[in-house]
């Protein structure tokens, strides 16, 4: 049986981080913020793993840790800020941190 | 095997899509956590087993525990039974449960008819991952080490309340 074409594992990346972005761009609860962030990284470990799996070499799952490393760390400073967020403007809402007028 | 990817990957877009469109926080992680999940049934119909297994532990066990703990952190109070009855009535859960039956429908039927491998794939095997982390990417093992202490020192700094500062709003 044939395995699956590399296009469409790379068109499910593409979905999964096109997704994740109308996350990050339309939601303004910072922990969907960081959700959708989080799909954005997962998306980006897929197409490392689907093209690893094309070419039948271990170097996209040696990506994918590295990836997984980087959600991590990324997650465990965003969750600190997001508690510091929280008690400094008693909300989720991102919009309250406008100070800088972005 | 190919329609075990295309369902898995049918579950990972109509989940993703579910969590940038719920309101409550905890049903979106409800939803991520399956969309992790699909992603490693991805990765094992693509012969990735390392890789799917590392997504379950790190990604849907791990990281998704700790947006748990900050939703509890930041979720505190009385009127959290109420909360808690509301959500256990069964317009919330069921859609992630139905769809979690599917993805487990697939994994059965890959544990009794492949006998835990796929056809058709060539499974890259977590020794090749090991040897090829431990040898031309050794110098990106310590990087990543690196990374990660600094997150540790970073959250801890982040999340440490400091003596003065507590109301100041």
């Amino acid at each position: 049986m044939a395995p699956v074409p590399v296009e469409h594992g790379l068109l499910l990346a593409g979905i999964l981080f096109a997704l994740g972005t109308v996350g990050v761009l339309v939601r303004r609860n910072i922990l969907f913020i960081l959700m959708s962030l989080e799909i954005m990284l997962n998306a980006a470990g897929l197409a490392f793993v689907v093209s690893g799996a094309a070419w039948a070499q271990a170097d996209g799952q040696v990506m994918f840790i590295f990836i997984l490393t980087i959600a991590a760390a990324e997650v465990s400073v965003g969750l600190a800020l997001v508690l510091q967020f929280y008690h400094r403007f008693k909300t989720l809402d991102a919009d309250a941190a406008d100070r800088m007028r972005g | 095997m190919n329609f075990l990817f295309y369902i898995s990957a049918a579950i990972a877009v109509l989940s993703t899509v579910m969590v940038v469109t719920r309101p409550n926080p905890v049903h979106g992680l409800l939803y991520l956590v399956l969309s992790l999940f699909s992603v490693a049934l991805v990765f094992l119909s693509l012969g990735a087993n390392f890789a799917a297994a590392l997504e379950v532990i790190v990604y849907a066990g791990a990281i998704m525990v700790l947006f748990v703990f900050v939703i509890l952190l930041i979720n505190p109070g009385s009127e959290a039974t109420d909360r808690e009855k509301r959500w256990l009535t069964p317009g919330i859960w069921v859609g992630p449960s139905i769809l979690a039956v599917v993805l487990l429908l697939e994994l059965i039927y890959v544990l009794a008819f492949g006998g835990g491998q796929l056809s058709g794939v060539k499974e890259v095997t977590p020794k090749e991952v090991g040897l090829s982390l431990f040898g031309p990417y050794v110098l990106g093992v310590e990087l990543a080490s690196m990374l990660l202490l600094a997150a540790i020192v970073g959250a801890y700094h982040l999340g440490r309340r400091r003596a003065g500062e507590g109301d100041e709003s």
